[in-house]
């Protein structure tokens, strides 16, 4: 069989039937085009972060138009009642405040738990314990945040209810309380600092801790004296990256904390945060223009303002505090 | 060290006492995990498992009532006021709608923006914003993209639609090509605001993977004369694929459980039909068990907890998934 010699053309053809372009013209254009998109789509995600700027602060701008509500009684306000009685008041500290102490129940058994945890999974566990608990940790970190609103209002709030009736005769707490919620936030937000500061914790070379032991101490003196320090920067970023995302949760203190906004700090009364009071509008089938619905744009811009303002503060520290080891 | 004891027992016992507390952290953070899941397991495995079946395996020994032993009614049946008779079936196929619509949106633009952001920028002034910006994004709590979501997508910032505030309608309502302008309550809206959510996360998860491919195999493909784009098409994406699929697919899992973006945009809770194309209205899983937990019987706390099984189900399936594939694929790969 006498195929004919395939020619220059032909191969180009074939060439372009697969795919493989040879023209550089073509070649050039193609990489210009896919060069251009790829800055497209990242536009995109700057482009995000202005919708919400503007979209938060043009309907604010609205809000504070109103002719119920002041600036300065929103933002120096004491009490936040948009809903009940003849004359509505539109001050936000009452839901910051609720959303501190939710947040602070969290934190004051997420941060020691998770920090201690991390450092016994980096510097004690033997590799078999770490390889375990870990992805155990991970798991509880992929649990949806609605689950640990359920868990809030059917198994912590009666446990601990049960347990206050046990020690001084009266079920202290009522169903929906700061403490029950801000305890489940606390088991949500365990992995993120329990992960991110055993991350921290591994990254500090052996030396350092080889260093530590040559001088003669003890496991304590080398974990908590050089070697926590030595990853501090690391530990502090999960812990504002925690405590952002405890402000910002919302299923759990919409199910678990109630939904009377008032100015207390007592974990055990019932209270409401900035995203509870959005769920309370948004499930009400609020209107489009509303004074309901748009003090909801303008909880939500005092929430971004926060948890962004933490976001940056924590990115400062992680970089101020960032120790370069050789 | 100030401070330090200089007896030799107090160090030690100290030392001892620092481990005790150690464990006591681990097995308390452990304890929390177990004792949600035992929970929830304790009070919701009534509702899946048919219970005549369950006395006739493990009481009487028929074993032919196995296929039996599953309550197929919680899966198939719409929500209902009775407790006994509702199902999750609506929210079960809307969750599945809404996640492809938002993988389908986000993982074009959030591998497209890693592409970008690791292949093609130079070390500009834009470029650090940019990055700057998606790490500050995915600090952004969830509500407030819902709100974003309702405001662009649910109401299109109230600029398009019939002056009575319907909403313009392209084409059968009823078939899979229909538009809807704005967008409303739809799978649509819903699949775009998740798609805000999880963005972030999925352009530092493809960061990270075109980051941990060797610098080596970029410089061979460029010294046989291949461009950036070909470059990144032929040789980086395909060997950070098994770890960009890993973070899509974490990506996905936490779509899955997002209620309360959702819940901003006024999705209904109780809905007898199953979603027939992008514009369809739809309610997921995780808001319908918000709305079970939140109800004061018992009954509904009981389906709230086998929602919440089916729920956990599904996504430490797809968390197996993702660790299978990263496995099978790194080992196809070398």
């Amino acid at each position: 069989m006498n195929a004919p010699l395939p020619t220059p053309a032909l191969l180009a053809t074939r060439a372009a039937q697969r795919g493989t372009l040879r023209s550089t013209a073509l070649r050039d254009s193609r990489e210009r085009l896919v060069r251009g998109a790829l800055v497209l789509t990242s536009v995109f995600s700057v482009g995000i972060t202005f919708a919400i700027i503007l979209t938060l602060a043009w309907e604010t701008f609205h809000f504070i138009q109103l002719p119920e509500v002041t600036l300065s009684d929103f933002l120096l306000g004491t009490t936040w009642s948009p809903l009940l009685g003849a004359e509505k008041h539109f001050g936000i500290w009452p839901l910051v405040c609720g959303t501190f102490l939710v947040a602070s129940v969290g934190a004051a058994f997420a941060l020691p738990v998770g920090l201690i945890s991390a450092v016994y999974l980096s510097e004690y566990a033997r590799p078999g314990v770490r390889a375990t608990l870990k992805p155990v940790l991970e798991l509880l970190a992929g649990v949806p945040t609605v689950v640990f609103g359920f868990f809030a209002l059917t198994v912590i709030t009666p446990a601990l209810q049960g347990l206050c009736k046990l020690l001084f005769g009266a079920p202290i707490f009522p169903g929906y309380n700061a403490t029950g919620a801000g305890l489940a936030v606390g088991i949500m937000i365990l992995p993120i600092v329990c992960s991110l500061s055993e991350d921290a914790l591994r990254a500090v070379p052996r030396s350092l801790r080889e260093g530590a032991y040559a001088l003669g101490g003890t496991r304590f003196d080398v974990s908590v004296r050089v070697v926590v320090p030595a990853a501090l920067s690391g530990i502090m970023a999960s812990f504002f990256l925690a405590i952002t995302r405890a402000i910002g949760e919302t299923m759990i203190v919409a199910l678990a904390a109630g939904g009377l906004a008032h100015l207390t700090l007592n974990p055990a009364s019932e209270t409401q945060t900035m995203t509870a009071y959005m769920v309370q509008i948004f499930l009400g089938d609020a209107p489009a223009f509303g004074v309901e619905n748009l003090s909801s744009y303008a909880v939500a811009a005092v929430l971004f303002t926060l948890t962004l303002g933490m976001t940056v503060l924590g990115n400062v520290l992680l970089r101020l505090f960032q120790e370069e080891y050789e | 060290m100030t401070g330090a004891p200089r007896s030799q027992t107090a160090r030690a016992l100290r030392n001892r006492g620092f481990l005790t507390l150690c464990l006591a952290c681990t097995t308390l953070a452990v304890l929390s995990l177990f004792l949600l899941l035992g929970s929830v397991f304790m009070q919701g495995w009534h509702g899946l498992v048919d219970q005549e079946a369950f006395k006739a395996v493990f009481s009487e020994g028929h074993l032919s009532s196995i296929p039996n032993l599953i309550r197929w009614s919680f899966f198939t049946e719409y929500a209902s006021r009775r407790p006994d008779a509702a199902g999750i079936r609506a929210p079960l196929l809307g969750s599945v709608w809404v996640c492809v619509t938002c993988m389908v949106c986000s993982l074009p633009l959030g591998v497209g923006t890693a592409v970008y952001l690791e292949e093609f920028a130079r070390r500009n002034r834009f470029n650090r914003f940019v990055e700057l910006n998606v790490r500050n994004l995915a600090g952004v709590p969830s509500i407030v993209y819902g709100i974003i979501g309702l405001t662009a997508f649910s109401r299109m910032f109230g600029l398009i639609g019939k002056a009575d505030g319907q909403p313009l309608q392209f084409g059968d309502p009823d078939s899979f090509f229909s538009l809807r302008l704005p967008f409303g309550q739809s799978v649509l809206a819903g699949g775009l605001t998740l798609m805000l959510v999880i963005l972030p996360i999925i352009i530092i998860a493809s960061q990270e993977a075109l980051r941990a491919v060797p610098k080596s195999l970029r410089q061979a493909s460029h010294a046989l004369g291949a461009t950036t784009w070909q470059t990144t098409w032929h040789v980086t994406l395909p060997a950070a694929l098994p770890t960009i699929l890993t973070g899509a697919i974490l990506a996905l899992s936490r779509a899955l459980g997002e209620a309360a973006p959702l819940l901003v945009l006024g999705i209904p809770v109780f809905i007898t039909s199953t979603p027939q194309g992008p514009m369809s209205n739809f309610t997921v899983l995780p808001f319908q068990i918000f709305n079970w937990a939140g109800r004061p019987q018992a009954a509904f706390h009981d389906l709230a907890a086998s929602g919440i099984i089916v729920l956990l189900a599904v996504l430490l399936s797809f968390n197996g998934l993702a660790i299978y594939l990263r496995h099978r694929l790194q080992k196809t790969s070398a």
